[in-house]
């Protein structure tokens, strides 16, 4: 581990998130500034060497794709443990379990997403302290602010740094049957497209769905073969990499 | 390594560690081997972080995290701190007049920045506050009564934090391009200058900006 290597840290820290063309460009100003070579498709090798000493910390740069395009982002998280009070310093108890509530809100829906009035009504009914209206709305501006969700015409869903940082966490709290996974990647999908035979699960990321039905010509459910019924989106010749570590 | 995660947590706010709250909070029952732990904790973040662990008071054992790394131009994104402008703009009055300064002067050149202590600023919000309270506690300053003042007024002067971090040196050569002198011609301060154990970086609070965080590589403006 040399001092290019520290500065990468020292940036992620700062950031949270970043997508693949800023892990690059950071990559490569970091070895600058210390003088080390910099090999330009050999990110993931110097983000290992990171992540070897940082396994003893409990942190882990981890990768994933955003599920709106497919982009390949890096974030930092703490692997520490897989209980929901990773947030904790920043967020009381009964504003933990709203979260918790909001998640469970957002598994069950088909969307990946909750409405607004959906978590107010859960701050009603937690069963440590309730919250107020007010301060239940005040704490998703703040979950918004802080990188965690993202919020759209009153429907709130998981931002990809916390799809990365939660994704351990929600596969280990959920039952294998509430858990919905991408047909393609098989990473955890939240906003997707599903297949409209009632008796057929399968389901894919809009991104995923594009790469994967583009050179079809008749498009098919890879799991039940019936038509598939969504629009693609339009094309994007990237080669991001799907898998999510 | 709890204490690692202990540190970068306080530091996040830019707030000192008193070895009393570590051996409560961190240690608990392994109090008889903080030497120990701290060393290995240092080792850790020089190795990791690349930040290194300074005792800014001997006497109440409290420690700070300051960067080894300097701050390098071209960073791809930066994340600046308007607070870094104002409290370098204090501490160079502070270091210009001596190492310490009534209130008067400090309030006085902030009003000519259109910095009033007594309103609140869009940008700053309460600054008297931000200037005598969390500058004081994050040992950027020190605010102490002047004794038989009446009514009652303080003296500013550099804090533990600002001694460790902030190199006098690269103040004295950023005031020499202000005033197109070269550093030198402040010959008490140059030699103040030269004599500071080296900092970390010429950058408060480079080790990891929190929320009320100085966070530019740039001394702040000073409109003289």
């Amino acid at each position: 581990m040399e001092d290019c290597h520290r500065r990468f840290l020292q940036n992620m820290m700062l950031r949270g998130i970043v997508n693949q063309q800023e892990a690059k460009a950071l990559q490569q100003h970091c070895c600058e500034v210390h003088k080390q070579k910099y090999e330009a498709d050999k990110l993931e090798e110097f983000i290992e060497v990171i992540n070897s000493q940082l396994v003893s910390m409990y942190m882990k740069i981890r990768s994933g794709a955003s599920e709106d395009d497919a982009t390949q982002y890096y974030a930092l998280v703490n692997t520490a443990n897989t209980e929901i009070t990773r947030m904790s310093p920043d967020y009381t108890a009964s504003e933990l379990e709203l979260f918790k509530r909001t998640l469970d809100l957002i598994m069950h829906s088909d969307s990946g997403t909750a409405s607004s009035t959906d978590i107010l009504n859960s701050a009603n009914s937690l069963q440590t302290r309730k919250l107020a209206k007010s301060a239940a709305e005040g704490m998703l501006h703040r979950l918004v602010k802080d990188g965690w969700m993202v919020e759209k015409r009153g429907e709130y869903s998981l931002s990809t740094r916390c799809i990365i940082d939660m994704e351990p966490y929600i596969r280990t709290t959920y039952e294998e049957e509430q858990l919905k996974l991408c047909s393609v990647c098989h990473g955890l999908a939240f906003k997707c497209q599903t297949c409209s035979n009632p008796l057929c699960t399968v389901k894919v990321h809009h991104p995923c769905a594009e790469r994967f039905f583009r050179r079809m010509p008749v498009r098919k459910c890879p799991g039940c073969s019936e038509p598939w019924p969504h629009d693609i989106p339009e094309g994007r010749p990237s080669g991001s990499k799907q898998r999510q570590r | 390594m709890e204490l690692v995660q202990y540190f970068l947590i306080k530091d996040e706010n830019k707030l000192p560690v008193r070895r009393a709250d570590i051996v409560k909070n961190v240690l608990k029952e392994y109090k008889n081997v903080f030497q120990e732990i701290m060393k290995r904790t240092s080792h850790t973040f020089e190795k990791v972080y690349g930040f290194k662990v300074v005792e800014i008071d001997a006497k109440n054992h409290i420690y700070i995290l300051i960067n080894q790394l300097k701050p390098a131009e071209g960073a791809p994104e930066r994340i600046s701190n308007p607070n870094t402008g104002l409290l370098l703009v204090i501490l160079s009055v502070v270091f210009m007049k001596g190492g310490v300064v009534r209130e008067a002067s400090v309030w006085n050149t902030l009003k000519m920045m259109q910095v009033d202590p007594r309103e609140n600023h869009r940008v700053f919000g309460d600054v008297k506050k931000l200037v005598t309270d969390d500058f004081v506690r994050q040992r950027y300053l020190e605010y102490t009564k002047i004794p038989h003042t009446e009514p009652l007024e303080h003296e500013f002067r550099w804090g533990q934090r600002a001694e460790v971090e902030v190199s006098k040196l690269d103040m004295l050569e950023f005031l020499g391009q202000l005033h197109g002198k070269d550093p030198q011609h402040w010959s008490q301060q140059y030699k103040e200058a030269t004599n500071q154990a080296s900092p970390g970086s010429s950058q408060p609070g480079s080790s990891q900006p929190g929320s009320s965080q100085p966070g530019s590589s740039q001394p702040g403006s000073s409109q003289r």
